[in-house]
């Protein structure tokens, strides 16, 4: 395993407009994903996984890829992540209620199994890691491409590399184990990143695995591996970045740990109260990945607090529009459940 | 070069191999596709021919050849994915239903999954129970894939074809026991058969006898030995079981209105009670007799060579249950 560098930071190079706009996503991400929480229990829509306490370790790794280019199998908490890559909150507020031209399949699939071709965003299936030997695939065929000269390695207009992501809790499916052995074996341009929030479910990680970090593993399967602290976004995009030039000069595949922890439920369908403390939940609220990168960007005057109150008021008014917008639309007509189950149905 | 009698595993090869010379995003991947010229041999040259980089060994993975071969396939790829026997399919059965299956619904037509899986199926060769199922309506049970069991090598070529060309994935089930069985094979690089269309095998007014895969040879040797006795059987070849063609049937019955339908499979849940539903519900004024189903019978397969053999069904059951229904 391979530690993290203090030396040369890659976020040190990131400009004040990009900061602000890594704090926006989080904050966005933040606002819709508490309304969803809000609207279900109303009872208004049928199911919500949250990424609450996660957006910082997914902010920084969408920052550090080409955007809406490369491809990302993300799983069902990576709102901050597809919302960095593109998707909007009147997007997820009408997959959330499943509304007529649904972005991610028309109101077909789950709300949080993003799947968005235009950002390159490859939906999942419910059984977790699955999407791990399919990005394997995916970053297969890019490196396919490139060696039988169907594309130019450099060209930044096409994917380069697949990053997919899961929790620390699906790293115990076979496919975890298939698809980084596969991509390792391949020496593939390709990126997962595991989000560490200490549950699978209920279960505690102690119960889930006997090593002391995911990233230890990666050893096992030739690929680089880095443990982060995922609640600080800057951290997270060093070592994201640094994944990615490896993958994008033919280094192979990196494992990335971002320790985490998940501020609610795991979905709507449990109650934590019954497998963490409060004391717990309280420890890590206090190390809240928004509440921090606001610390650092007020030390280092990149916002102030009116701005940030602000961005506050703005992302509130947007989130209040994407649910009337989504509450007007209308439900896919019957017939819509049949079509499209075969290609040439389009 | 002409159209010649050819083993089944010869028009496979045939087949793959104009597909890989006519396509570059076409390549096979699997146990053992490469250095060993492919279990059962499909595969023989390819590694010398084409080159790893389009001819992938690939780790004892299954999960992660399903699912990698649907990773690269919605990244525009047109893999054609080797797992070494339907059997272990059943470990990228995640990858192939709840994926390959489903990509394009699900994504709204966002995402294709033009991936070819072709598995060995069959019993016979005292494999025992986890190595010689024929399930392959399990796959066929699902909206989104298609499943085809070629009965013969001609049909083989044609029908691969297809299938690599075709925008779905397909499920592609070799017949173990049909490998070696020749047949006279065109050796036009664009013979292609279309997808979801049976094949009538033989005429014949008395009963229609449906069948697909290794059931078509039991039931052209049954209906050979029917014809002695003045008994004229209507063979159709399923050729898929999905898209599953029942317009040959639904004509043949209503001129036979008795039907006999023959696989390899299991009995439960199996295509003769899909077809013998459909026709109830398509059919039931022209029904004379109980529609019958020969099938292997309901337990899981025997070593020993004899019980095998007890265990599957042949030409004489199949004569059998004509008989029956006559």
């Amino acid at each position: 395993m391979q530690k993290e560098s203090a030396v040369a930071r890659p976020s040190a190079h990131l400009d004040a407009d990009t900061l602000r706009q890594m704090y926006w996503i989080m904050l966005l991400s933040r606002r819709t994903d508490e309304r969803a929480w809000v609207l279900h229990r109303q009872g208004k829509i049928a199911f919500h996984i949250s990424a609450m306490g996660h957006e910082a370790c997914q902010v920084g790794m969408a920052f550090a890829i080409q955007r809406g280019v490369d491809y990302v199998n993300p799983y069902y908490r990576d709102l901050a992540l597809v919302m960095a890559l593109g998707v909007t909150p009147a997007q997820f507020m009408v997959s959330l209620f499943g509304k007529v031209g649904e972005y991610s399949s028309g109101g077909r699939q789950m709300p949080s199994h993003f799947g968005y071709r235009p950002a390159n965003i490859i939906s999942g299936s419910a059984p977790v890691a699955t999407q791990v030997p399919q990005a394997a695939g995916l970053a297969f065929a890019i490196k396919y491409r490139q060696q039988m000269g169907l594309v130019d390695a450099n060209d930044a207009t096409q994917p380069r590399l697949a990053l997919t992501c899961l929790g620390e809790g699906s790293t115990s499916q076979g496919e975890w184990h298939e698809g980084m052995n596969w991509a390792g074996v391949h020496k593939l341009p390709f990126i997962c990143m595991v989000q560490n929030n200490e549950y699978a479910i209920s279960v505690p990680i102690e119960a889930q695995m006997a090593v002391s970090n995911v990233a230890d593993r990666a050893a096992a399967y030739g690929v680089t591996g880095v443990v982060v602290d995922g609640n600080d976004v800057l951290a997270v995009y060093d070592v994201a970045k640094a994944a990615v030039e490896r993958a994008y000069t033919g280094g192979g595949a990196t494992l990335i740990e971002a320790k985490t922890y998940r501020l609610t439920p795991h979905s709507s369908d449990d109650d934590d109260r019954t497998y963490r403390s409060r004391e717990e939940v309280e420890t890590w609220k206090k190390k809240d990945p928004i509440l921090r990168f606001q610390n650092y960007l007020l030390e280092n005057s990149i916002m102030t607090q009116a701005e940030l109150d602000d961005a506050d008021a703005r992302a509130k008014s947007i989130v209040d529009a994407a649910q009337a917008e989504a509450e007007s639309t209308p439900y896919p007509a019957p017939e819509f459940a049949l079509g499209a189950v075969y290609a040439e149905e389009n | 070069m002409a159209d010649k009698n050819t083993p089944m595993r010869e028009a496979l090869r045939m087949a793959l191999m104009e597909e890989m010379e006519r396509d570059e995003r076409v390549f096979v991947m699997g146990q053992e596709v490469g250095a060993w010229d492919g279990t059962h041999k499909v595969t023989r040259g390819f590694l010398e021919k084409f080159g790893a980089r389009r001819v992938r060994d690939t780790p004892i993975s299954e999960m992660a050849i399903g699912g990698a071969a649907v990773g690269a396939a919605m990244a525009g790829l047109r893999p054609v994915a080797e797992i070494m026997t339907i059997n272990f399919a059943f470990l990228a059965f995640d990858a192939l239903i709840n994926h390959a299956a489903k990509v394009h619904y699900m994504f709204n037509g966002q995402f294709k999954c033009p991936m070819v899986m072709r598995v060995a199926s069959g019993w016979g060769n005292q494999a025992t129970a986890t190595h010689s199922h024929t399930p392959e309506m399990i796959f066929a049970h699902f909206p989104g894939m298609y499943v085809a069991a070629p009965s013969n090598a001609r049909d083989a070529k044609g029908m691969l074809k297809a299938a690599i060309r075709d925008d779905n994935p397909v499920l592609f089930s070799e017949s173990i026991a049909l490998y070696p069985k020749p047949a006279v094979v065109p050796d036009d690089p664009d013979f292609l058969l279309p997808i979801g269309k049976s094949d009538l095998k033989r005429e014949g007014q008395h009963v229609t006898l449906v069948a697909w895969a290794r059931g078509v040879e039991w039931a052209l040797q049954a209906a050979d030995t029917l014809a002695k006795e003045g008994v004229q059987c209507e063979v159709i070849d399923l050729r898929w079981l999905r898209p599953l063609d029942t317009a040959l049937v639904f004509e043949s019955f209503k001129k036979t209105n008795r039907c006999v339908v023959i696989e390899e499979a299991l009995p439960h849940f199996g295509v003769g009670a899909e077809i013998a539903a459909q026709i109830q519900d398509n059919l039931f004024d022209y029904m004379d007799a109980p529609i019958k189903r020969v099938n292997a019978m309901d337990v899981p397969l025997p070593y020993a060579a004899e019980l095998e053999m007890l265990a599957l069904p042949n030409a004489q059951k199949v004569v059998d249950a004509v008989r029956e229904v006559l």
